[in-house]
């Protein structure tokens, strides 16, 4: 209609307005982009468009799009709600789900660049990353994530309406409480196969109704003698495999009095918790991933002509306000953004494989200036997680670049110590210090079940191994033990446990609640 | 892949999590919303909006670390430092970036805000406030029933003649008696007139008019409809619930009404009308404004325009009556009344104030309110005590002597609410409203 500079019909859109042919046209080309030059490797993608007062909805349960029912998120809702509302928070333009075909939400409100961006970002850089990190094939299951998820829900409505709202709300507060200490960190066990968990609860219910019969309940229980169950602690320990991480396993396998519909909940709950786990130790990657993927693809659309120049710099504008990062002495600063680190650790990669310097080449030999970044890219997204990956691949170049430096802070001490900074000395111990903080086990409290002794006074016993003098923060902790003894229905100690002299910093002992 | 568009599923999936978010954080919540609305202008008393709760109780508890022992940071846009520099700690808690660690409603806040739609607000403010005798007269009034349909019966005027069941019975009939259809009549009549014509066979052509003969016979001794299968719809009264209401505002305009006491009275009347509202489909407004005497008028007139005169409350109970009489049959209308006066009335209508509510207007109303509006720091002033009014006086006695009637006294608008509670509080049988 109108020629103007670029040539019509090469241009993926025009103006701000799409239709659904247009999120076609721009997923195809990124495709294109994605999957010829880039070498992804994506789930199908499942586009959805949403209003955002929907987008509200996917927010309150944690982003996934069916979800069995609780107060929580009916709060969390209300609190963003309230948020957007004031005008305090936009909303995210994207939401994407681990699962595959890869569900990606977008708004309605978004612009047609926006819905670029996002569909680049989301439905080839998340996805991508789903698809092959390790962290995410080992421990998630993408293909029965959205079954799994309507079985929870399904099972949590009928136990509502089996057992009572309140019961089951008590249940959920309790597991919900425990939800960090619910996963299994360890790679001892294998991906969970969700599909098979609700067949495992449906022929659970069949065994039990086969096997029923009422003569049995008319037998008289028999008095165990309390010395045989007086096994030997170790043999004790072995048997309830103790220690325990997962706190929420430990309960359903062991709790002596909890009902099957309970620990199934339970099961759920650690179940959902597993799967984010993953999510909690590579966001940065993820993140970065997903960025350098929309930046790359929408750069190389706009240099075929594809997108025009108004359209680019929406999409600079946009892009450069997520990886913004503030120093550490401005108003804004609120911790290291984790779209600007991954994806200027991405970029740094790329620029060491095409223009190494000679400290590039001593730090990464092995791959410096090997000309194929993205091939060092794909095996990085795939093989590690953000503690790995910071102390495989931040350079001392990128180091400089951001300015790290290193505070110690010791509670015992009036002032604080700059451990290390951006210089030959520091760059190793600098590194270090900040993939420990990507390092959930290195940043969550790490707590186990310690011991149990089921034929005595069934006192639960938990240990948290005390890292660096740092202890629970004492009022909360008491509440979740709290519902750790509604749980376990007898008395709950916690110690804290400095684990080099083994002494006991400080005990937490809690009662269950009464007619519990 | 595939593009799916999700914006036509059905809206308020989180409803049921936000129903049971403000079931478990009921009491907070109602709390706040009592405080958010004490400080509201009236007119947006009903508007819902941002409470803030408390925390405590719907808390979500987790492990986390808490403050002390030694925690590392590592963190962009070092400027001067070198390693082994040491740094004041930052005043306000934690270096930067520590302590993030806080429960995720917002960095360890103790409150929680959050909004609420208008009928969730209105719910909650006026949950525990209840209508007196609404029971007893929305559900039974025998004095103006409805009717109702219900069922058939055989005998009726021609006007409820319930036709298709009467033709149903009327088709079962002939069935079940094997009246000949008209049908089999025009074969059979068909059949003789083509052998007639056709001649020869004479004994088929005999048969066949005797079986002709047999079916009209039947046909006219069974007849189409027969009384016994006609039925008529059958009603029945059943008494009408009244969901209709009306309020009546009354007031003294008179000279020594200030503004200010407008504006309580007025406060009063909305929130009567938020409240009348939830409970009935329609209400009715009806204002009444009096000096010496009375006139019905409309709502602006009723708040804004100044009259002098001097002060007789029963011209307008007169009024009321006569407004009541014309358009508000007591036995269709819910009746509320609200009079607001600063309690003067002339010295000789009490007697007759007091006759006209007890023989009257209480007997027509299912409430009845008196709200006397003082100055601010009036009651306070030094050397000048007063006593009560003349028309609280006169109430006074009413109330003492068993009328259903509630009356209190406001002086400042912070006091409407808790008045309006008291007098619509959800009380026990038998109890009375405790007087002020």
């Amino acid at each position: 209609m109108n020629a103007v500079t670029h040539p019509p019909g090469r241009l993926l859109y025009e103006g701000a307005d799409w239709n659904f042919e247009t999120l076609r046209r721009i997923h195809d080309a990124c495709e294109e982009v994605a999957l010829g030059e880039m070498g992804l490797e994506i789930y199908p993608n499942r586009i959805e468009v949403i209003s955002s007062e929907q987008m509200l909805d996917a927010y309150a349960s944690t982003g996934l799009p069916l979800f069995y029912r609780h107060w929580s998120f009916g709060k969390h809702f209300a609190q963003h709600e309230a948020l957007y509302r004031r005008g305090l928070r936009g909303l995210a333009y994207e939401i994407v789900i681990n699962s595959d075909p890869c569900l990606s939400y977008v708004m309605e409100e978004n612009t047609a660049t926006m819905q670029a961006l996002v569909i680049a970002h989301a439905a080839f850089g998340h996805n991508h990353f789903f698809r092959n990190n390790r962290q995410f094939k080992d421990w998630t299951d993408a293909r029965g994530i959205l079954d799994y998820l309507e079985f929870a829900r399904n099972f949590v409505a009928k136990c509502e309406e089996r057992h009572g709202e309140a019961a089951v709300e008590r249940l959920l507060d309790s597991a919900h409480a425990l939800m960090t200490h619910g996963v299994h960190r360890q790679q001892a066990r294998r991906a969970p196969d969700l599909k098979r968990e609700q067949e495992r609860e449906r022929e659970r219910l069949q065994h039990a109704e086969q096997i029923y019969d009422v003569l049995w309940s008319t037998l008289p229980t028999k008095d165990v003698a309390p010395a045989e169950l007086h096994a030997d602690q170790a043999k004790r320990k072995a048997l309830l495999q103790l220690p325990q991480e997962n706190i929420l396993y430990f309960l359903e396998k062991s709790a002596p009095r909890l009902e099957p519909w309970q620990r199934e909940i339970l099961r759920i709950v650690r179940q959902i918790a597993q799967y984010f786990h993953p999510q909690r130790q590579t966001k940065m990657m993820n993140e970065g991933c997903a960025t350098y993927t929309h930046h790359r693809i929408l750069n190389r659309l706009h240099e075929q002509g594809r997108i025009s120049d108004g359209a680019m710099l929406e999409i600079l504008h946009s892009h450069s306000s997520v990886i913004l990062q503030p120093e550490f002495d401005d108003p804004r600063y609120g911790g290291l953004n984790p779209y600007a680190l991954g994806f200027a650790m991405m970029e740094d990669i790329e620029r060491i494989c095409r223009t190494p310097t000679a400290e590039d080449r001593t730090w990464f030999p092995d791959w410096a200036g090997c000309g194929d970044q993205m091939a060092v890219l794909r095996e990085a997204w795939a093989e590690y997680r953000d503690e790995s990956f910071i102390l495989q691949f931040l350079s001392p170049h990128l180091m400089r670049k951001l300015r790290l430096f290193h505070v110690s802070d010791d509670a015992e001490q009036p002032v604080l110590h700059v451990e290390a900074i951006h210089d030959e000395a520091g760059y190793r111990r600098l590194r270090s210090a900040l993939a420990r903080q990507y390092d959930p086990s290195w940043t969550d409290a790490d707590i186990q079940v310690a011991d149990v002794d089921l034929g005595g006074d069934r006192r639960l016993i938990l240990e948290h191994r005390v890292n660096a003098g740092r202890l629970l923060e004492e009022g909360e902790a008491r509440q979740v033990l709290r519902h750790l003894a509604a749980l376990w229905s007898y008395d709950v100690l916690l110690q804290e446990v400095d684990p080099a002299s083994g002494a006991v910093l400080k005990q937490h002992a809690v009662s269950p609640p009464r007619g519990a | 892949m595939q593009i799916l568009d999700r914006r036509l599923n059905p809206r308020g999936r989180s409803l049921p999590n936000r129903q049971r978010f403000l079931r478990r954080a009921k009491a907070q919540v109602q709390e706040a919303v009592r405080d958010a609305s004490a400080k509201r202008d009236i007119r947006g008393a009903d508007a819902g909006g941002e409470v803030t709760i408390p925390l405590h109780g719907i808390r979500e508890p987790n492990f986390h670390l808490g403050s002390g022992g030694v925690r590392d940071h590592v963190l962009p846009g070092n400027k001067e430092y070198r390693a082994g520099d040491e740094i004041q700690r930052p005043p306000g808690g934690e270096g930067g970036g520590g302590g993030s660690e806080g429960s995720p409603d917002g960095g360890g806040e103790d409150t929680f805000r959050f909004v609420l739609s208008r009928e969730e607000f209105l719910d909650l403010f006026l949950e525990d406030l209840e209508l007196p005798d609404l029971a007893k007269r929305r559900l039974v009034d025998g004095e103006n029933p409805q009717w109702q349909r219900a069922g058939y019966q055989v005998a009726g005027s021609p006007a409820n003649l319930a036709l298709s069941k009467t033709m149903r019975n009327s088709l079962s009939r002939r069935i079940a008696l094997r009246r000949p259809k008209p049908a089999e009549v025009l074969a059979l009549e068909e059949e003789i007139a083509r052998l007639e014509a056709a001649g020869g066979q004479p004994e088929t052509l005999a048969a066949l008019r005797l079986k002709l003969e047999h079916a009209l016979h039947r046909a006219r001794r069974i007849p189409w409809i027969d009384p016994i299968d006609v039925r008529y719809r059958r009603f029945e009264p059943v008494p009408r619930p009244v969901a209709q209401a009306v309020m009546f505002c009354l007031m003294d305009v008179s000279g020594s009404m200030t503004e200010d006491m407008k504006d309580l009275a007025k406060r009063f009347y909305t929130l009567l009308y938020l409240f009348l509202q939830r409970r009935y489909k329609h209400v009715e407004l009806v204002f009444i404004r009096h000096t010496h005497e009375a006139s019905e008028v409309d709502e602006q007139t009723f708040f804004h325009s100044r009259e002098t005169g001097g002060t007789l409350v029963s011209t307008a109970l007169e009024e009321m009556q006569k407004v009541v009489a014309a358009r508000f049959p007591p036995a269709e209308w819910n009746i509320y009344a609200a009079q607001a006066s600063d309690g003067d009335n002339a010295a000789g209508d009490s007697q007759k104030t007091a006759r006209l509510l007890t023989d009257i207007i209480l007997p027509a109303c299912q409430y009845y309110a008196y709200i006397e509006v003082g100055r601010e720091g009036e009651h306070g002033m030094p050397g000048f005590p007063r006593g009560p009014t003349d028309l609280w006086r006169t109430y006074e006695q009413l109330v003492a002597a068993g009328a259903p009637m509630a009356m209190k006294k406001v002086r400042h608008r912070r006091e409407i609410y808790p008045v309006f509670r008291e007098l619509f509080a959800k009380r026990a049988p038998g109890e009375t409203v405790a007087q002020a």
